[in-house]
């Protein structure tokens, strides 16, 4: 008995649309988010992650609308995020229904961003996104949709960000990202063991196989994907009947 | 039968108040002391800081007349905060006092494992449950908490462990109480909100 994997899907939006594409690249309409929504709930995912990927300001309205008729569809927790620049921010994405806020940019920009969220929802409502690029023999935390290196180091940064209030870190390798050829191992270990906070490995994803590697050698406490599960390349049920056999402790669904 | 949500400020309100309603059952959110007072069933929900939860309580008045319900025999259930803030204390606000229903206080999960405890984990009985009725012996419940009554005592129905052994439902008479979110659980947190439901009628 003890702590589940979780496996989650994420939506990333544009609008009141899903879409995809490869580093933000060739963006592509993948569906409804509330009838995706649904459709994950019930299929056993853990918890569900919503980015409004472009986070205009003017199309703000329509995400948090998106937020709140994906939460109405939803008995397991939501974290959004994508554009969250200051508290005011936050709130409104939690006002709307998520359960979890995610930072990502303004963080680097402003840690202090972590601690004001931190202070008003919690530590556990606080989801610290970081995009990292191999740089040499360490890796580089990349803003602005992974296209800007930010100098920084990204172990130090994760340790710091977790000082700073953060109570998960969600963890995109940028040289994974979109490539299918499996998470991340190395880099997901890395971040795992030099913080206290549980880890969400993003990135790569294709094959059952992918999955089991992320939590056995990577030490990952959750896997997110998105593109494999919109086009059914992977369902989550048999996904997680496949981590179970395979040793993986999972949350089979009814 | 009508559910009286406490909304402080800080709670998840909406997301309880979703939950009861795909179960069909009433629901009326309030910060007054009256509402409490006269009410059939109380839920209160809660995330986020202990002293955000025990300031609101007390800025609001809603300190007595929910002690006072609860004393007399209302239906209560906590979830999360809601668990925490029956004992005396809490180290997470060592400062503050508790509703001080419940004997013992709120401690700090142990380091060692990954805190906050967050996702999904499974109770262990230590005697017959009426909010786990019905409800299968390996069923997951969604945990997002740093702290924890690790107290075992008379009024600990479940516990769940995670660096340490802790309460993650509570029964005592007509107070119940989990750790867990059962509003953001699945099939298995609707079942426990449905017992809810069926006890306080």
């Amino acid at each position: 008995m003890s702590l589940a994997h979780r496996i989650i899907p994420c939506l990333d939006t544009d609008g009141d649309r899903v879409v995809k594409g490869v580093n933000f690249v060739g963006l592509r309409d993948a569906g409804d988010p509330v009838a995706l929504a649904a459709r994950y709930n019930a299929e056993g995912a853990d918890e569900l992650v919503v980015l409004d990927i472009a986070a205009s300001r003017d199309r703000r309205p329509t995400f948090l609308e998106t937020i709140r008729r994906v939460a109405a569809e939803l008995a397991i927790p939501l974290t959004a995020g994508g554009g969250i620049r200051t508290l005011e921010d936050g709130r409104a994405v939690v006002r709307a229904g998520a359960d979890k806020v995610t930072v990502n940019t303004a963080a680097v920009e402003r840690p202090a961003l972590i601690s004001e969220l931190s202070r008003e929802f919690g530590a556990q409502a606080v989801v610290l996104a970081i995009d990292a690029k191999r740089s040499g023999d360490h890796w580089d935390v990349m803003v602005r949709g992974g296209r800007e290196s930010a100098s920084r180091d990204a172990l130090e940064w994760a340790r710091l960000a977790v000082a700073a209030g953060a109570g998960e870190i969600l963890l995109t390798s940028v040289d994974r990202d979109g490539t299918q050829s499996g998470f991340d191992v190395a880099l997901t270990a890395a971040i795992s063991r030099a913080v206290t906070v549980p880890v969400i490995a993003s990135g790569g994803a294709k094959l059952p196989e992918h999955f089991v590697e992320i939590f056995q050698q990577g030490a990952a406490d959750a896997a997110l994907a998105a593109s494999i599960f919109h086009d059914e390349v992977q369902s989550i049920r048999t996904l997680k009947e496949f981590l179970a056999a395979s040793g993986v402790e999972v949350r089979l669904p009814c | 039968m009508k559910v009286t949500i406490l909304d402080y400020g800080a709670g998840n309100v909406p997301s309880v108040e979703r939950a009861l309603q795909r179960m069909g059952a009433e629901s009326l959110r309030t910060s007054s002391p009256d509402c409490i007072s006269g009410a059939q069933a109380l839920l209160l929900p809660g995330v986020g800081h202990y002293a955000a939860l025990v300031r609101a309580l007390d800025e609001k008045n809603l300190r007595a007349p929910l002690v006072g319900a609860i004393r007399s025999g209302v239906p209560f259930l906590g979830i999360c905060l809601g668990l925490q803030v029956l004992f005396k204390s809490s180290e997470e606000a060592s400062q503050l006092q508790g509703l001080n229903l419940l004997p013992g206080i709120v401690n700090a999960l142990p380091p060692g494992v990954k805190l906050p405890h967050m996702g999904w984990n499974q109770v262990k009985k230590k005697r017959e449950s009426s909010l786990l009725a019905g409800i299968d012996a390996g069923a997951y419940f969604y945990f997002a908490h740093s702290y924890a009554a690790l107290d075992s005592n008379g009024a600990t129905a479940a516990t769940c462990s995670h660096g340490a052994e802790f309460a993650a439902v509570i029964e005592q008479q007509n107070i119940y109480a989990v750790q867990f979110h059962p509003e953001k659980s699945g099939d298995s947190g609707a079942r426990v909100l449905q017992n809810f439901l069926r006890l306080a009628a």
